[in-house]
């Protein structure tokens, strides 16, 4: 069964669509987190099935296993961190749950698809959901809706431009097949329209990576967003099109300096817009945000070479990416007791409340500022890397400059969590058990992905 | 990943992961106990156990050839080359002893001084000894990295969690700085394992590489290792950070962390980008000089007994820079002397301040002035490590300095003249002080004088400036070999 893992998810959003049209709503946490649990396992079991699937337009094999595997683990970790603390509505859980599901479902599907049609399908299937479980806050304010229709209209248009740019390669290719696209592309590399068609076919992913110039949308629906639902935005889809990027990319190996220019300006862009509006911001979740773009920009490090080595690494650093930036949201959900958003200030004597969030946090923002023995410093070293070997050292210097801009509000959250005193009147925070046990489930995650590397490194390399 | 360079460990237990990973260890002990004397105990025994490895390590140091030795090698990350290589030279085997003999006196000096976050304090001293530790038996570019950048971490949490009031300040502006000085080593390293295809530092030793490379190189180089020095313009995070800091900390920052910068000027900058070292080295050398004269008298006017021997440290720290960038073997072997000198000495000032500052909550030196009737034993200590700071003949810094001296007169008159009134400028800052502290003004009715933990600790470090001031020579013998196989090497290469 080489579609077994997408099965799994498939139904656990479907058991969610019937326990939505019930009545008693009793241990969905308990049912959510077993479901996701069976489809961790199940897709971990899977990652040796290959094949391909309707007429060659779906494709199973190491790659899109070894991705699925990171999606599931994406979703498995939100469930996990989803806790009764006021966050969603009760009576849409059921719902929340489906559309989570659902949305896993389509980025699986995604980094499968080698056919432009169904990469429209899946990535609009994992869209829409998202659309859908942006407004489902409890209520703080109207902030969700707000970030719910800007989230619609920002996704619909970058969709739109994608699907402009794929009519493109179908006009070259005369085929919406990958394979094809492939053989007929190099021709056209080298003139305007050829570089249009990819550029324009990879906006709908910068869009998910909140790249310049698609990552307005970002800070707002972090902020309107309930803490759960930007965890997951902030983290899983990213995955999804990280794997798309680097199937396109190794569209246009052959001619690559005219891409590759678009991606070092947007990279150089990202980067430094990211870092230095991060400087400024008081919101965590804002903060987190501009972090994504920074982070964003870093990633097309790794895409730019155009190589097997560059695409290893974006992987590698997407996977430290998915822990450290999940680890940080963590932190904040457990010290948001109503689902409140957080500001910088909110952290004050976190190290005295609780000396485990504190290092959690610590751990999680010296990592993606880039500080050995966390994983962040070995993803950026492999980036890094492949980015110099490239011949790319200006985007190198330009992202070790970053690196030491953001240190500066990474910094900001341990400061505020180590150095200064807790407002009157804000207690012990105690963890319950399970609490902690993910706590230091990320932080060994951190640590491991940093220290020792090679294991999962091979594994992709051969994915890739 | 074996290299020429390398003799292997023959002890028949790896040495040197042990002596870098056993403060590690006892961290990890320390996160299990909960009785803060236990804690205290614990890293104590930590630490000793720690030194008595080094102690071993140098009694079976041959130093006899210039190989790096007790070598060990194991694949790491093998997809980018990157191995696990530890080895220790004439040069690195002097500064892990000196890290391995300050770690415990910086516990015994927080005994009583830390009451706050005991156990997260002593994990925080240990996890730096490892990374220092670790830093100097590197023998590979990237686990060097890793040990360099980790070293920030627990660094940045003893001056932001335990320090003076400006902590925030302080802590913020270590961190940026000495991180943005590693960037730019970060770059450089990868730029050397493009051309090497190994990120193995024997192996990029002694090449001849085109000069427009080593002039980048050496650049990158030189910003990280000079701000980490701290070398004159790129100086002003060091009051700060000395300041601020616990006692323990400055002594860790004092006496070791500024260590690694001219340790990276002599392991680094001359054996790889000869060429470029030797271009640059008339700038290196005029920094240095004014370095050790702006540090005179930016001394003295402090008042603040930490802020003094701060910037005492800039000068003393440009009299090695001076050395290493005369470029002979009276040079190198005077900033090898001086770096442990400087270590021993400005580590035990800064443990004199903590020591009263932990009777009279104050730092300024008109607060603890005239204690010699009151406290004649730390007065007698305090005078023996303020004399030998400004090098008075008889004391450690004073075989330095004279090394360093010749091997500047040597290379460049005029800035051995610039470094003679430097050493002038020592004197009379470290004189103004002294008096202050033993005859000055009497406003304070008791005080206690030292007890036998604080004797105990500071022992150590008296005994070492004296016995360095009247016999150098065991342990310029220890050094001599690395260094002069380092020269005649670099004669061969540099014009």
């Amino acid at each position: 069964m080489t579609l077994l893992p997408e099965i799994v998810i498939f139904i656990f959003a479907v058991i969610f669509l019937f326990l939505s049209l019930g009545e008693k709503k009793t241990n969905l946490f308990a049912a959510a987190r077993l479901l996701a649990l069976i489809g961790f396992v199940i897709t971990l079991l899977s990652t040796g099935a290959r094949g391909e699937l309707f007429s060659g337009a779906y494709r199973v094999d190491f790659f899109s296993q070894v991705f699925k595997l990171l999606i599931v683990t994406g979703l498995l970790l939100v469930v996990f961190m989803m806790e009764r603390r006021d966050d969603v509505e009760d009576d849409y859980l059921p719902e929340y749950f489906m559309l989570l599901g659902f949305s896993t479902l389509g980025l699986m599907m995604l980094v499968s698809a080698v056919e432009l049609i169904s990469i429209v399908v899946s990535l609009e299937i994992s869209s829409f959901s998202l659309y859908a479980i942006v407004p489902l806050r409890k209520s703080q304010s109207r902030i969700q809706m707000e970030a719910a229709v800007k989230y619609l209209f920002f996704g619909a248009i970058a969709t739109g431009i994608m699907l402009y740019g794929m009519g493109y390669l179908y006009g070259m290719a005369h085929s919406t097949f990958l394979a094809d696209i492939m053989v007929s592309l190099p021709r056209f590399l080298n003139q305007p329209l050829g570089i249009m068609a990819v550029s324009l076919t990879l906006v709908a992913f910068f869009f998910k990576l909140s790249l310049f110039p698609l990552h307005f949308w970002a800070p707002d629906i972090y902020e309107g967003a309930s803490n759960v639902t930007t965890a997951f935005i902030a983290t899983v889809p990213k995955l999804a099109a990280t794997a798309l990027l680097i199937r396109l990319a190794m569209l246009s190996a052959s001619v690559p300096t005219e891409l590759a220019m678009l991606l070092f300006v947007l990279a150089a862009f990202s980067m430094t817009l990211g870092n230095i509006v991060g400087l400024v911001q008081k919101d965590l979740k804002r903060l987190l945000a501009y972090s994504g773009i920074a982070h964003a920009g870093y990633l097309m490090m790794g895409i730019m070479p155009l190589s097997r080595d560059g695409g290893a690494a974006a992987v590698y650093y997407m996977t430290i990416y998915l822990f450290m930036n999940l680890s940080c949201f963590y932190v904040i959900i457990l010290l948001a007791q109503k689902g409140e958003n957080l500001s910088v200030e909110n952290l004050a004597g976190l190290a005295r409340r609780s000396p485990l969030l504190a290092f959690t946090l610590a751990l999680a923002a010296f990592s993606l500022a880039g500080i050995p023995p966390s994983g962040g410093f070995t993803g950026k070293l492999f980036l890094f890397v492949s980015a110099f070997k490239a011949g790319y050292l200006g985007i190198v210097l330009i992202g070790a400059v970053n690196a030491v801009i953001s240190m500066f509000y990474y910094l900001n959250l341990v400061r505020m969590s180590y150095s200064r005193e807790a407002a009157a009147g804000q207690g012990i925070i105690q963890l319950a058990f399970h609490e902690k046990v993910l706590c230091y489930v990320f932080n060994i995650l951190i640590l491991y992905l940093g220290i020792l590397p090679f294991g999962v490194l091979d594994i992709l390399r051969r994915a890739v | 990943m074996m290299s020429p360079y390398l003799t292997m460990n023959h002890l028949g237990f790896p040495i040197l992961s042990a002596v870098t990973f056993l403060p590690l260890a006892g961290a990890m002990v320390i996160l299990l106990l909960r009785q803060e004397r236990t804690i205290k105990i614990a890293a104590l025994a930590a630490t000793l156990l720690t030194f008595l490895v080094a102690l071993v390590l140098l009694a079976n140091y041959n130093p006899a050839t210039p190989l790096f030795q007790f070598g060990e090698a194991l694949p790491w990350i093998p997809a980018y080359n990157i191995n696990y290589v530890l080895g220790v030279d004439g040069i690195t085997v002097m500064l892990v002893l000196l890290t391995a003999l300050i770690a415990p006196l910086c516990v015994l000096c927080s005994w009583t001084a830390i009451a706050l976050r005991v156990k997260e304090f002593m994990v925080c001293i240990l996890l730096m000894e490892t990374a220092m530790i670790g830093v100097f038996c590197s023998l590979d570019f990237l686990l060097f990295y890793v040990f360099w950048e980790a070293m920030l971490i627990p660094m940045y949490l003893l001056i932001a969690v335990w320090g003076g009031p400006l902590k925030d300040y302080a802590s913020i502006k270590f961190f940026i700085y000495t991180l943005f000085g590693s960037v730019f080593l970060l770059v450089a390293i990868i730029a050397l394992y493009l051309v090497n295809g190994t990120f193995s530092i024997p192996a990029a030793m002694f090449k001849n590489y085109g000069f427009n490379f080593q002039f980048w190189v050496f650049l990158a180089f030189a910003i990280a290792f000079a701000i980490k020095v701290p070398m004159f313009p790129f100086h002003t995070w060091l009051p700060a950070a000395h300041t601020e800091a616990p006692t323990a900390g400055s002594v860790f920052l004092a006496s070791i962390l500024l260590k690694m910068g001219t340790y990276g000027f002599l392991r680094f900058c001359l054996p790889i980008v000869p060429q470029a070292s030797f271009y640059f080295a008339p700038y290196m050398i005029t920094l240095s000089v004014i370095g050790i004269i702006y540090g005179g008298f930016v001394c003295l006017s402090q008042t603040d007994m930490k802020k003094l021997i701060a910037y005492s440290s800039v000068a003393h720290m440009g009299f090695v820079t001076l050395g290493i960038f005369s470029f002979n073997l009276y040079g190198f072997e005077g900033a090898m002397l001086q770096m442990l000198n400087h270590g021993i000495t400005t580590g035990a000032l800064f443990l004199m301040v903590g020591i009263v500052y932990e009777r009279t909550h104050s730092r300024e030196i008109y607060d603890n002035a005239g204690l010699s009737k009151i406290a004649p034993i730390y007065v007698g200590f305090f005078g023996l490590f303020s004399v030998s700071s400004f090098a008075f003949p008889g004391t450690n810094s004073f075989v330095g300095e004279l090394y360093v001296l010749i091997g500047a007169f040597a290379r460049n008159r005029l800035a051995g003249f610039g470094a003679i009134v430097g050493a002038v400028l020592a004197a009379a800052y470290m004189l103004r002080l002294l008096k202050q502290i033993a005859w000055g003004r009497v406003e304070r009715p008791a005080l206690k004088d030292m007890n036998v933990r604080e004797i105990i600790y500071l022992l150590p470090l008296g005994i070492f400036v004296i016995w360095v001031g009247f016999f150098p020579r065991p342990f310029v013998g220890i050094m001599e070999t690395t260094l002069a196989n380092l020269y005649t090497q670099l004669k061969h290469l540099a014009p």
